[in-house]
């Protein structure tokens, strides 16, 4: 018996996220909003939320992400940092942010 | 940042209220808005017979079922007035030929597709080509932890050890798994090993879902009632087991309502933020609610939309909101809490619909539901009426279905 894993990563600026495959973002046509679907949920993320995830594709790092937001609005890139980071642990923890498997087999 | 999603669970099994977060936006539906999810049935034929199957008694025969064309112009209806989620149940939903097929639809549509599966007729082919096709979650149900108990409830050979077979494929496969586990008095004991089962499965979510009490679970009640004392047990289990297991696997627990003392928001609420469609096309407010006898669903057969259905069918609107309530829900605080509870619950224990469902204290009969729950779980009658297309079989010592 394996030992039971956490599912939930820690978010660091080398964190490489990715939705998990049981979460699609999508732009809901009807409603007019972006949601997160996920196992007998729906999520609705705000704008900030959405453009991050947006930038979550498993192959961007985090650090990269600051970058890119910082630069677009003209902001500090600490205070950046500190945001992104926040919520994208926040995401994680709550099952909707994960990193791309290593092949370890 | 505290607030960086909203949640808007459309759960079927405890929903909560989807409308917050996105009610007031437009859709075709305006009135009540289009739910988030919607429950397909694609059939009520299954290798299994659980005694406490949510299938209405009365089942729908393979004729009557749509055709493959029929639930692919159902998905796609679905999808272009704002559903988002599809659960594929039924019945066992791979008993259809079909439903790579419909996956694969529902995946081309934009739907979330979701597999709610007794898993016992798939091959890892089979799952492997739902993976394919864009499935994004299956849910499996379990009966048990080991095959002795699992197999006599599910009135199946083999089930059990099947199903923990697909179950390490779905992970295999990198598909997030949900272990649904159905509990009653003949399986409680079990659930700290049902917990612990999950966790070895890798599984995301468990959902431990204590029988309510309608159709086939209504007939077999004598049989599942639990004891208070396993109640508070089996909340305390859970309770333990969610702190334990934080960040690993997600729990969901359903209570019987019997014990309850406030009844459950049933569906969100009738015509609310739900509907599911029957294997052969009605519309229904809930899996059960063809159990309640003089109203008539529409189908998707009919001439009209489903939006038109879900806006204006009579049997949405007989019970929706809070101006059908009689005493004591009309003058209640909580009347917009639970919104009187379940119908399908009122009309199984006092005959009509329209009244309070006794699962309330403040019903006049919640007493007596309550005693009956107790003497029938302190009477330990175990032997099963299991479900079946002819109206059911009662378990013999020599003869557990299978």
């Amino acid at each position: 018996m394996a030992a039971a894993r956490s599912r939930n990563i820690s978010v660091s600026e080398t964190s490489r996220p990715v939705l998990p495959r049981h979460a699609k973002l999508k732009f809901d046509e009807t409603r007019q909003v972006w949601v997160i679907l996920a196992p007998e949920r729906v999520l609705a993320p705000d704008e900030i939320a959405v453009e991050v995830l947006q930038l979550c594709d498993g192959v961007r790092d985090v650090a990269d992400m600051v970058d890119l937001l910082a630069a677009k609005y003209a902001a500090p890139r600490d205070a950046i940092a500190t945001d992104v980071v926040a919520m994208l642990q926040d995401l994680a923890d709550k099952g909707f942010l994960t990193e791309v498997r290593e092949k370890t087999s | 940042m505290s607030t960086v999603i909203t949640d808007t669970k459309p759960q079927v099994t405890d929903p909560k209220d989807a409308l917050s977060a996105l009610e007031g936006r437009s859709s075709i539906a305006e009135t009540f808005g289009i739910p988030l999810a919607v429950l397909a049935e694609l059939t009520h034929r299954c290798p299994l017979q659980c005694p406490y199957c949510s299938n209405p008694v009365e089942l729908d025969r393979g004729g009557t079922e749509l055709t493959t064309e029929e639930w692919k112009k159902v998905l796609t209806e679905l999808a272009e007035i704002g559903v988002l989620q599809i659960h594929f149940s039924g019945g066992e939903p791979t008993a259809r030929k079909d439903i790579v097929e419909l996956v694969q639809h529902a995946t081309d549509v934009g739907l979330y597709s979701n597999l709610i599966t007794s898993a016992v007729l798939l091959t890892r082919e089979k799952l492997a080509a739902l993976a394919d096709a864009g499935l994004c979650h299956v849910q499996i149900s379990f009966q048990g932890n080991e095959p002795v108990v699992a197999n006599r409830v599910a009135g199946f050979k083999q089930a059990h050890q099947k199903k923990i077979e697909v179950a390490k494929w779905t992970r295999e496969l990198d598909l997030p798994l949900t272990v649904n586990a159905v509990m009653h008095r003949q399986n409680l004991f079990q659930l700290p090993d049902i917990i612990q089962m999950a966790v070895d499965l890798d599984a995301d979510r468990l959902e431990v879902a204590n029988v309510q009490y309608y159709g086939w679970a209504l007939k077999n009640r004598a049989a599942l009632m639990p004891t208070i004392e396993q109640i508070e047990e089996c909340a305390r289990i859970v309770e333990e087991a969610e702190a334990r297991l934080k960040g690993t696997l997600a729990i969901d627990f359903v209570v019987p309502d019997y014990y309850a003392l406030r009844p459950k928001k049933c569906m969100g609420g009738w015509g609310r933020q739900f509907f599911n469609i029957s294997p052969a096309g009605k519309i229904l407010p809930c899996h059960a609610a063809e159990s309640i006898t003089g109203l008539e669903f529409e189908s998707v057969r009919s001439n009209h939309s489903i939006a038109w259905i879900w806006q204006n069918s009579e049997a949405f609107n007989r019970y929706r909101g809070t101006g059908w309530m009689p005493e004591p829900c009309q003058s209640c605080e909580f009347k917009e809490v639970d919104f009187g509870g379940c119908r399908c619950q009122a009309f199984a224990l006092t005959g009509d619909a329209g009244n309070t469902d006794p699962a309330c204290t403040l019903s006049p009969l919640h007493e007596k539901i309550f005693k009956i729950a107790e003497s029938e779980a302190a009477a330990d009658n175990n032997r099963f009426i299991y479900r079946n297309f002819a109206g059911g079989t009662l378990e013999t010592d020599g003869d557990h279905g299978a």
